[in-house]
């Protein structure tokens, strides 16, 4: 490993980034980032959501043009206009959301848009030229199946190939992992491994310190835009990352009372509910919740969890089976019923659903105290009440904003969340469901979501906490149920719950 | 040095207040070249438009004449956007007003007493205008039928109507077309000329409109809608009920412009109720952005224009299209301009470190 790392030294760079500067509004996404790749290493880009990761490796795949700095491949300066360049210079990305056609098989999306295609491409040719790739890189993949037939983790390889296949020679993937169940994200390592064998450079972003310590050979940290620190993986460990990645240590743990629960707040018998495709979602699932617990749920996405939450709070049509909330049959209420029996929701797409981006914070804020006094009386806003609750909410919420009236899609993500929070917590009386509540913040803000889920356990109601991240639900949950095809393959005491067992029930086994 | 688009990270209220004004003047330039080409003076045709619109009784008369349907239509079609329902069928509403206002005061209200023909015309004219966009309003929320389709299908079908009245079925004894005129009871007094009360229908309806969007829980729904439909629906605000409810009230808006058009001006159903107004109270919507009070001036202008653009066929002897053409030419930039309320353009030069070290501090 040593003489691998003194060769490294020695090695002219298969990519350098040279003091690279992107900014956006309000945001400088990279400030001065400077990073080198060397062939048949596997680098690590490490940073919290907003860091300026994916704007620094989408100036690499052409996707944006860097405001100032230089980009360099095999020791020549290049200018990347377009993914096209970036393709001609061997450098491949594999975004986080795939960009295939679902409606065509794998050989004819490896081949769509290559520039040197045949009028009628041969494609018994093509899909030959995939195996073989596939044999060598261990990327199981039929050439001939079409993309909606494949799994994630299916599809994700597809990616892969595609990019070996043009030949790209630096591949870039966007938090790989993100998608995958730990047992296919074991496997994504092992490709990895072979492509590194056969000297191709990788990039790999993430915010998981396991996947940096296990895949990589040099990690970098980002922070704000900035590059903070550059180190061999050998030479450091997950707690020293960590530091880097947030600037201050981390609190791993969260302070939980004792809680005994009490009544039953949501019971569902045997639910079961479609997607937008018409496909079973929910294939007959049953839960409770109590007061005074958080049942968290785990699952790779797109196993229910979704349609889990919208079944509970109306939003979508149950096919089958009943939902109670408070012994009352709420099964085909509307979502207004549904929040008048005290159900409170946090939901996923925080910008698309949670929160009206072209309204200002304090109308946000009010956006569920609206009907009723002492917001409105005889269906006239009283809008001096409206502003007084908002500031206080602000207040108490820590909401940064530079007035109660700054519209919402101005505000960091962390604290679109914490409008969302102040509205929703407020209004709670009996349930809360939350859905990734805390996806893509940062610690700062991760913590306070986590500590508020927690008051509100602690304040005897229920919490139906649909999370991807086990960390949070082993440190928040007091249960933890995982949700497989629409099903729940179990639930589990989050004190007897471990990542083994959760990643094995979430791929459906166990 | 380069030119950059950069997103406005807060709302600019001197911009929303300047980019139309700035929009107005470049219009006016390209309006300029285009009579230029077309052998005219620019600015003796500009003279006369504004001359012709408000440089004597007459005029100013003319423009308030069709500010009023300018402004109902104009507010109608302005509430049906702001929940996104693309009602293009204002013309047809304001059609059906009106047939139904001539058919109230002509026919049906007979042996009522004589102050009752005024109001049962308005509220015949109304509840037409209703009927009229809330079948495509029950369509959409129930059926999700495309609104836009069956909104401007239906103006055919209520000019087609309307023509077969006062062509056959209604026709006056002894004319060609039109009905006969209803009874002078139940008119809308008149000022200056030809200008009428229902100017005040307008007036009023959109300062309540204004008052309504600020100041109700309604008002506030209906903005949550248009800004978010799916946050709406996740609020529990019913947006099937909201889109029937407030359609109807705009179909209300655009009937009554077409009532106040026979009850105000012509005095019976005739041949040029259907004008365009309908159509021109789209632009009218966008161009004041959705606002009801912006309505009432952008219906002034747009009613100034048309007016303006009458006098110079006479005064210039210009062809009537040109007229058309010119408000077409205040259409565009003012539509291009909208892109500067969200964007502002800023001078770069990428070799000046310093300079843009600073800039991104300030941004």
């Amino acid at each position: 490993m040593t003489d691998r790392e003194a060769e490294l030294d020695t090695q002219v760079p298969v990519l350098e980034m040279r003091s690279i500067t992107k900014r956006f509004p309000g945001v400088l996404a990279n400030d001065c980032v400077d990073l080198d790749l060397y062939p048949g290493e596997v680098l690590a880009l490490l940073g919290e959501n907003g860091a300026g990761k994916s704007t620094l490796m989408n100036v690499l795949a052409g996707l944006y043009r860097p405001d100032a700095g230089e980009v360099w491949v095999s020791g020549a300066q290049v200018e990347i206009h377009s993914p096209r360049d970036a393709a001609s210079l061997g450098i491949g990305m594999v975004h986080q959301n795939f960009k295939l056609v679902s409606t065509m098989t794998v050989a004819q999306n490896i081949i769509l848009g290559l520039p040197d295609l045949a009028f009628v491409p041969k494609m018994s040719e093509v899909s030959d030229r995939i195996r073989e790739l596939s044999d060598r890189y261990n990327l199981a993949v039929d050439p001939d199946a079409y993309i909606w037939q494949l799994s994630v983790g299916e599809q994700q390889r597809v990616e892969i190939l595609k990019q070996i296949y043009r030949g790209a020679t630096i591949l870039i993937l966007d938090e790989p992992t993100a998608v995958l169940t730990p047992q296919e994200a074991d496997e994504l390592g092992r490709v990895l491994a072979v492509m590194q064998s056969e000297g191709k450079s990788m990039i790999f972003i993430t915010h998981k310190m396991g996947e940096v310590m296990a895949f990589s050979n040099r990690v970098c940290v980002l922070q704000h835009g900035r590059m903070v620190a550059t180190k061999r993986t050998a030479d450091t460990n997950p707690r020293e990352l960590a530091r880097l990645m947030v600037g201050r240590e981390v609190l791993f743990r969260l302070d939980k009372a004792e809680m005994t629960p009490g009544d039953v707040v949501l019971e569902l018998r045997d639910v079961r509910a479609v997607n937008e495709k018409g496909l079973p979602a929910l294939r007959g699932l049953s839960l409770i919740v109590q007061q005074g617990e958080i049942l968290g749920i785990a699952g790779v996405a797109g196993n229910g969890q979704q349609e889990l939450a919208e079944v509970v709070t109306g939003l979508r049509e149950t096919k089958g089976g009943s939902v109670e909330i408070n012994l009352r049959d709420v099964t085909h209420c509307s979502p207004l019923e549904i929040i008048r029996s005290g159900v409170s929701h946090i939901p996923a797409d925080r910008m698309r659903t949670g929160t009206v981006g072209d309204m200002a914070v304090a109308d946000n804020i009010a956006m569920k105290g609206y009907r009723s006094s002492p917001l409105a009386q005889r269906g006239l806003l009283n809008r001096q009440r409206i502003l007084d609750f908002a500031r206080a909410m602000i207040d108490l919420f820590q909401i940064a904003t530079p007035t109660p009236q700054t519209y919402v899609k101005f505000l960091s993500g962390g604290n679109i969340q914490k409008t969302i929070l102040a509205r929703e917590i407020d209004a709670c009386a009996s349930l809360l469901v939350a859905v990734y509540p805390s996806r893509g913040l940062d610690v700062g803000a991760t913590e306070a979501v986590r500590q508020r889920l927690i008051e509100q356990r602690d304040a005897e109601r229920a919490v139906l906490l649909i999370s991807e991240d086990l960390e949070e639900l082993m440190s928040v949950a007091d249960r933890i149920g995982v949700m497989y095809e629409g099903r729940l393959m179990g639930i589990l005491p989050a004190a007897e719950a471990d990542v083994e067992t959760l990643g094995m029930m979430m791929a459906g086994a166990g | 040095m380069k030119l950059i688009l950069r997103k406005r990270e807060s709302v600019s209220r001197r911009a929303s207040l300047l980019v139309p004004l700035i929009s107005f003047a470049v219009s006016l330039v390209f309006g300029a070249i285009l009579l230029t080409v077309s052998g005219a003076n620019p600015f003796a045709t500009y003279g006369a438009m504004f001359v012709g619109a408000v440089g004597s009784g007459y005029g100013i008369s003319e423009v308030l004449v069709k500010t009023i349907p300018l402004i109902l239509t104009g507010l109608s079609v302005s509430l049906a956007f702001r929940m996104r329902f693309w009602n293009i069928g204002a013309e047809g509403q304001l059609t059906m007003g009106a047939v139904a206002a001539a058919g109230m005061a002509l026919f049906w209200s007979k042996g009522l007493p004589g102050w009752t023909v005024l109001p049962l015309s308005i509220l015949a004219g109304c509840i037409a205008g209703a009927i009229w966009a809330g079948v495509p309003a029950v369509l959409k929320a129930f059926l999700k039928v495309d609104e836009t389709l069956t909104t401007l299908m239906l103006n055919y079908v209520a000019i087609l109507y309307s023509e077969h009245l006062y062509y056959i079925a209604w026709r006056a004894e002894g004319y060609n077309s039109g009905t006969e005129a209803i009874a002078e009871v139940a008119w809308l007094s008149r000022f200056m000329g030809r200008a009428h009360t229902g100017l005040f229908f307008g007036l009023i309806l959109a300062v309540a409109l204004w008052a309504v969007f600020r100041f109700t829980r309604w008002g506030f729904e209906l903005k949550i809608i248009g800004a978010n439909p799916t946050a709406a629906r996740y609020l529990g605000i019913s947006i099937a009920r909201n889109v029937v409810v407030t359609l109807l009230i705009s179909g209300a808006i655009s009937g009554l412009a077409g009532a106040i058009e026979v009850l105000g001006l012509s005095h019976r159903l005739q041949q040029g109720i259907s004008v365009g107004y309908g159509y021109t109270a789209i632009i009218i919507a966008w161009m004041a952005q959705l606002n009801p009070l912006g309505v009432i001036l952008v219906a002034f202008l747009m009613a100034s224009l048309l007016v303006g653009g009458d006098q110079i066929q006479m005064k210039m002897r210009l062809p009537a299209s040109v007229g058309v053409v010119l408000q077409g030419m205040l259409l565009i930039p003012m539509l291009a301009g909208s892109l500067f309320r969200d964007y502002t353009l800023e001078l770069e030069r990428p070799d000046d470190d310093v300079a843009h070290a600073e800039t991104a501090e300030v941004a």
